[in-house]
């Protein structure tokens, strides 16, 4: 650490000047940013207005206390933080200076068992913070029976997706819902590679997975067409939609949930009944 | 004799008196500060740049909680849907939030709302980056050592509630980017064994997205985590008051002294100084580099994304961790264990833990129990110096892996192959620049032994 240079005293009263015209840019700023806001206010002239005043404020302080003041650098004893060893002894007889009791084992203990037992009681009222999870993880807006409907509750028909089209779709009634947000995608039925008890859930090439990341509980929203991937933006993880959505890459564990569907003879798409798995991020008791 | 009374009317009456003699007068008769308060002002703090950097800290905290209180008397904690109709033409009729269209009428309607606005989240990033140079600080010279751990774990503290602050915060606007953060901050919860859906649906009050969402952090993000950083802070302050300042070898700095400037007035010009200087900054940063434009991202939809979506710098280790993390989805005895638990709760479980700790764990490993109070240079402890820069490189790591879908477009590789590479980095990076540091101390220590 350096000692303190004394200025000069020619030099110090011209800092004394520089000091004081900082001081009066500050004013000034101030001024002009009270104009500025009764013209109507102007976001980046405002933040430069209030950037010179602080600014010219802060280097005027530290000028004045680096140049003009007299700081010289002086030692201190230290002193250690702990008090004197019998300061600390007497410390703990006075908390413990207590007479008259035989059983204070036994109060000392219970007392404790006291505090623990109103700490949890007065926890409780937290409980109201949230519902128990229960079933609801296990189960969405989908029935058997529900129309399959787009975003503006629109029914989709079948006409109305190209081959290697994908739309996101939605229960009956239930358009625009979280944990019921659902792709169908039209692909070459004869690529379809599903597990045979799952063949017929994919109508004519058209198949349904939940749109919900079983990662981190994104919303799947990108379509590789050529090759038939689903791709999470939020961590990449890679869905193939030929093999059941099946993850290809990336930090998801389990498939996408297939949405059991049949095509209607109106050319609209119906739902067999729920996803078979919970949609969306996995958890410990998810298979119970 | 007179009494202290008649002392202090003399005192008062004299000639020549002055209003600061009057108000000093006035104020020990009622309290007898006059002793302690000179005592204050003659404390001895030592002098060096990078013991300013906390007080960087402190003056954001203080700039966030002043934008802040403007900011809480435009915003509407509320998700009701309302339509859009203010001045920004694009969005214009659309179904938007409450409290969404709450911080679109601060950004374009209330004067110097966008200012303020931005302030406050400029702050912010920089109040956690200040925080990180100071721990960095206090790390590497062994500034945490006893007789000063109690401070080493509120610092921790505060730091963890910075992070949870920050979280709370950004998320406020209701916005696409934020809605997809809160996202996976719901949907890592579900990652802790057996309570993690109902810790989720404790916090964010059933099943995402709720309505009770934004009010409830809006209540963490202005009352809870404050009053605690307040409380926090003061606490820190006051044990830095009591212990005294650290300081670093050479002159005439020894264990058993203080080499330094008085308090007052050389120290307090200049904080107040840095404190303007540090509002400056901020000020300009608020006014010219905008941050958070919310009306770019739209307002949150439950089946839309936005992408690239990259949180605030400081949680961006966190989405890398999850990004790299592997597809491990083991089903055991019918228990899952969500692929999720290992990137997002023992890894970060590991790190917070160990960096809590670091005190009485060097304690334990070199055996130096004793009391410090004069600082080292990085290079005089290998093996700290040798951890910490291991450990600050995996967090540049993990920082890159959370963007890596914006890495590898502006690489042209793909994301799959920089993905594998930055796996591999993860452990490769943080060893060799550890070791690296290792023997760089350890050979910098030899020299200096050898001069000595």
């Amino acid at each position: 650490m350096s000692e303190q240079r004394v200025r000069q005293p020619s030099t110090r009263s011209r800092m004394e000047l520089v000091v004081a015209a900082l001081f009066g840019i500050t004013a000034l700023c101030g001024v002009g940013l009270l104009v500025v806001y009764i013209l109507g206010g102007q976001t980046q002239v405002e933040g430069i207005l209030l950037a010179i005043a602080l600014g010219s404020l802060g280097i005027g302080v530290v000028i004045w206390a680096q140049d003009l003041m007299i700081t010289p650098v002086v030692v201190e004893e230290r002193g250690s933080p702990a008090s004197a060893p019998d300061a600390a002894e007497e410390l703990e007889a006075t908390i413990e200076e207590e007479e008259g009791f035989t059983r204070r084992r036994l109060l000392v203990g219970m007392l404790l068992a006291a505090f623990a037992g109103l700490a949890a009681a007065l926890a409780v009222p937290a409980l109201s913070l949230g519902p128990a999870p229960g079933r609801e993880l296990f189960t969405t807006g989908w029935r058997s029976g529900k129309r399959l409907v787009d975003a503006s509750g629109t029914p989709i028909r079948a006409a109305d997706i190209a081959v290697d089209g994908i739309v996101t779709v939605f229960p009956d009634g239930d358009a625009g819902s979280a944990d019921s947000q659902t792709l169908l995608i039209r692909v070459p039925p004869e690529l379809l590679k599903l597990d045979p008890s799952r063949a017929a859930w994919a109508p004519e090439g058209y198949v349904a997975y939940s749109k919900i990341c079983t990662h981190a509980g994104c919303p799947v929203g990108l379509y590789r067409a050529a090759e038939r991937m689903l791709i999470c933006p939020c961590h990449q993880s890679t869905f193939d939609v030929l093999t059941g959505a099946k993850p290809v890459f990336g930090p998801a564990g389990r498939p996408l949930p297939q949405l059991p569907i049949h095509l209607d003879p109106d050319g609209t798409f119906v739902a067999d009944g729920d996803f078979p798995e919970p949609v969306g991020p996995s958890f410990w008791n998810m298979t119970s | 004799m007179k009494s202290p009374s008649e002392v202090a009317a003399d005192r008062q009456g004299r000639a020549g008196a002055t209003e600061l003699d009057r108000l000093v007068a006035w104020l020990d008769e009622r309290t007898g500060m006059a002793g302690v308060a000179r005592h204050a002002l003659r404390k001895v703090f030592p002098d060096h740049w990078s013991f300013l950097l906390g007080e960087v800290a402190l003056f954001c905290y203080v700039v966030l909680v002043a934008t802040g209180v403007f900011l809480t008397f435009f915003f509407a904690a509320d998700t009701r849907p309302v339509t859009y109709d203010g001045p920004y033409a694009p969005m214009r009729g659309a179904q938007v939030s409450a409290a969404f269209d709450s911080v679109m009428r601060l950004s374009f309607e209330v004067r110097a709302g966008l200012l303020m606005r931005q302030i406050h989240h400029w702050a912010a990033l920089v109040f956690v980056a200040a925080i990180v140079v100071h721990v960095s600080r206090i790390f590497f010279t062994g500034a945490f050592r006893r007789p000063r751990e109690i401070n080493w774990l509120i610092g921790v503290g505060i730091l963890l509630l910075a992070l949870v602050a920050g979280l709370t915060g950004y998320s406020l606007p209701d916005d696409l980017l934020s809605g997809t953060g809160l996202r996976i901050t719901y949907s890592a919860a579900f990652a802790i064994p057996f309570l993690g859906p109902w810790l989720a649906y404790l916090i964010f009050g059933g099943e995402f997205p709720t309505a009770e969402l934004i009010g409830r952090f809006y209540v963490f993000h202005i009352m809870l985590i404050p009053a605690l950083m307040i409380g926090g802070i003061t606490v820190h302050l006051l044990i830095l008051w009591i212990q005294k300042h650290t300081q670093f070898p050479g002159g005439r700095a020894a264990e058993t002294n203080v080499v330094g400037r008085h308090f007052w007035p050389g120290q307090v010009f200049r904080s107040t100084g840095l404190f303007f200087l540090t509002a400056a900054i901020l000020a300009l940063l608020g006014g010219l580099v905008q941050v958070n434009p919310v009306w770019v991202y739209g307002p949150f939809i439950p089946y839309a994304v936005s992408s690239p979506a990259q949180p605030d710098w400081y949680l961006g280790w966190l989405e890398g961790l999850l990004r790299l993390g592997p597809n491990w989805e083991p089903t055991i005895l019918g228990v899952t264990i969500p692929s999720p638990f290992l990137p997002a709760i023992i890894v970060p479980g590991i790190i917070f833990t160990g960096f809590a700790l670091w005190p009485f764990i060097e304690a334990r490993l070199s055996g130096d129990h004793s009391e410090h109070h004069i600082l080292q240079w990085p290079w005089q402890a290998p093996a700290r110096l040798a951890i910490g820069s291991a450990a600050l490189t995996l967090f540049v790591v993990l920082t890159i892996a959370g963007g890596n879908d914006v890495l590898a477009v502006f690489l042209h590789v793909g994301v799959e192959e920089l993905t594998g590479v930055l796996r591999i980095l993860a452990f490769v990076a943080p060893i060799v620049v550890g070791l690296t540091a290792y023997r760089l101390a350890v050979e910098r220590r030899r020299q200096d032994e050898g001069e000595g």
